[in-house]
């Protein structure tokens, strides 16, 4: 039986202060940080297995300026179980684990609306006439790109080779409907006036270690965050930042059910294509969907054809496995997606980021006549991506009704402040609320508390799907301190 | 493949050939043209400048 897929995202924002001669991203990215007015602790981001010592307090608390292995210069963690941080020159949200596509999609977004306070905020510092700017894309459309990256839990007993030969396929023809949409291309490919995807001119490699030089379509890192001994976990890379729920869940959900499908030995031997870094420019420049990808068998199959026949497998593993109504829908809209792409890929433009950012496009080209080579068209694909919901391209197309949406103000509101309740991001989310003076630093397996004795404490979470409120809601809400917590905890 | 993909499209094609009516269609144009408008009011000015200075580097 397949475990458990718990999911969620990690989405690096570019970051711009507009009226600004020159500006240092890594400075910018802190004083965003450090700005956000919402629940948060700062802590030391902790990478070792055992307790750091006494001294990690003071760097705990202070943080500012000081780099940590991965070369993050500081850290919160949020009450919903988030990590926001900067990640070299970039802010960075890291959603919590998630039980769900559509939980993962709702932390996803949240992204977006905790980027907006916290650089609403840092605004305050700048002097007058500037302003910071947000970006939920992956290209500066100068050949610099930055990740949005999904993690999926999987078994250690799954097969890693099995996981490269399904998911290679299927994360270079599911572009059709992941990619957000770029005017131009970049990284010495082939000119295009627009593409499907802002991130598939960047993948130079079938399988690797690398997430910035030589990009893979398969991401090797083995860092489960979680019990080495039964869990890894799937760390893509290859995807677009999405502003669309439905594209977001469309995305998440698909790739989940492929690898739960996969750990149940369910599905039929793998189509190979004979050159997937070829394919994956090629699938992100055809417009129309039509150009055939060759495969390792001799033939070919377009990108459509391929998702189709994942469609089909998934479909019969739903039907056969599960009554999970989630999964049902996200079947029936994958499949109405796809049909509605091979008919006019223009019909899904209220509902995938390319085709409505390409609606728009056309429509400039048109009224104004302009050249696909005019800036004003860059700065229309850039502001779609504009996390300030005054000036978002996308926001306003859902408000118009123009393209769908899933949640309120008032879901995201809620989901900015209070955790996901069935996995470990709930004592997470939890513990910040709680217990922010105590809490020194932490990880997404484990927590360390100063409780004021000669020791820090550290409590692991080893489980993704332990911590959840059915487990430690009460003892959380009974324990009057970081001390009592982990005395309650032990008597378990 | 190919057979399969055939009698699914050909079963589509069928059903859609009524929605596409030509008035929902000028409907739609008229939506993106009062859409274009409103847009024009919230794009940032002198686009050369802002996609010039949009330079990201570092980061994954």
């Amino acid at each position: 039986m397949a475990i458990h897929k718990v999911l969620g995202t990690e989405t690096e924002y570019g970051i711009s202060i507009r009226g600004a001669r020159d500006f240092n991203p890594a400075l910018a990215s802190t004083q965003l940080v450090n700005s956000y007015p919402g629940r948060r602790v700062r802590v030391q981001w902790s990478y070792e297995e055992e307790s750091p010592g006494r001294d990690a307090r003071g760097f705990g608390h202070e943080g500012y300026g000081v780099a940590d292995p991965e070369g993050a210069l500081v850290n919160a963690v949020l009450s919903n179980g988030a990590r926001l941080y900067v990640d070299h020159a970039h802010p960075e949200f890291s959603g919590p684990e998630c039980f769900d596509p559509v939980e993962a999609t709702l932390y996803d977004k949240v992204g977006e609306l905790v980027m907006h306070r916290a650089a609403t905020a840092a605004a305050e510092l700048l002097p007058p006439g500037q302003r910071m700017s947000i970006y939920k894309n992956n290209s500066d459309g100068k050949g610099n790109s930055y990740g949005a990256h999904e993690n999926y839990l999987l078994s250690r007993e799954t097969p890693f080779g099995e996981v490269i030969r399904y998911a290679t396929t299927f994360l270079v023809t599911r572009q059709i409907f992941t990619g957000a949409g770029k005017v131009g291309s970049e990284n010495g490919r082939p000119e295009v006036p627009f593409q499907l995807t802002q991130r598939a001119d960047f993948f130079e490699e079938e399988v690797g270690l690398e997430t910035t030089l030589k990009r893979p379509i398969i991401n090797t890192r083995d860092e489960p965050h979680g019990d080495p001994s039964k869990y890894r976990r799937l760390h893509v890379i290859i995807g677009d930042a999405n502003l669309s729920e439905p594209q977001i869940l469309l995305k998440m959900g698909t790739m989940a059910l492929l690898l739960s499908a996969l750990e149940d030995s369910a599905l039929p031997d793998p189509l190979d294509l004979a050159n997937p870094v070829d394919s994956c420019w090629q699938v992100s420049h055809d417009l129309e969907m039509h150009r055939p990808l060759p495969l390792d068998d001799g033939g070919s199959a377009t990108a459509l054809e391929l998702q189709w026949r994942y469609h089909e497998w998934l479909g019969k593993y739903v039907e056969a496995e599960t009554d999970d109504e989630q999964a049902h829908a996200l079947i029936a809209a994958w499949g109405q997606v796809l049909a509605d792409l091979e008919e006019d890929p223009m019909r899904c433009a209220d509902r995938l980021d390319w085709a409505a950012k390409k609606r728009l496009l056309e429509g400039y080209v048109e009224r104004d006549g302009l050249g696909w080579d005019n800036p004003k068209l860059r700065a229309l694909d850039l502001q779609y991506h504009d996390v300030d919901p005054e000036r978002s391209l996308h926001r306003r197309l859902v408000e118009r009704g123009a393209m769908q949406g899933m949640f309120g103000d008032a879901e995201l509101a809620k989901a900015e402040v209070e955790p996901p309740e069935r996995t470990r991001a709930y004592f997470r989310g939890r513990c910040v609320s709680r217990f922010p003076g105590s809490l020194v630093a932490a990880n997404w397996d484990s927590l360390v508390f100063d409780t004021g004795e000669t020791h820090l404490k550290r409590i692991p979470m080893m489980e993704p799907l332990k911590g959840d409120r059915s487990r430690v809601g009460a003892i959380l809400d009974s324990a009057d301190d970081a001390a009592g917590l982990i005395a309650l905890l032990g008597g378990q | 493949m190919a057979e399969r993909e055939q009698s699914r499209r050909s079963k589509e094609a069928e059903q859609d050939t009524e929605e596409e009516a030509l008035p929902v269609e000028r409907e739609s144009d008229e939506k993106l043209d009062e859409l274009l408008d409103e847009i024009d009011q919230v794009l940032e000015e002198n686009a050369e400048e802002f996609v010039r200075n949009y330079i990201q580097k570092g980061g994954e």
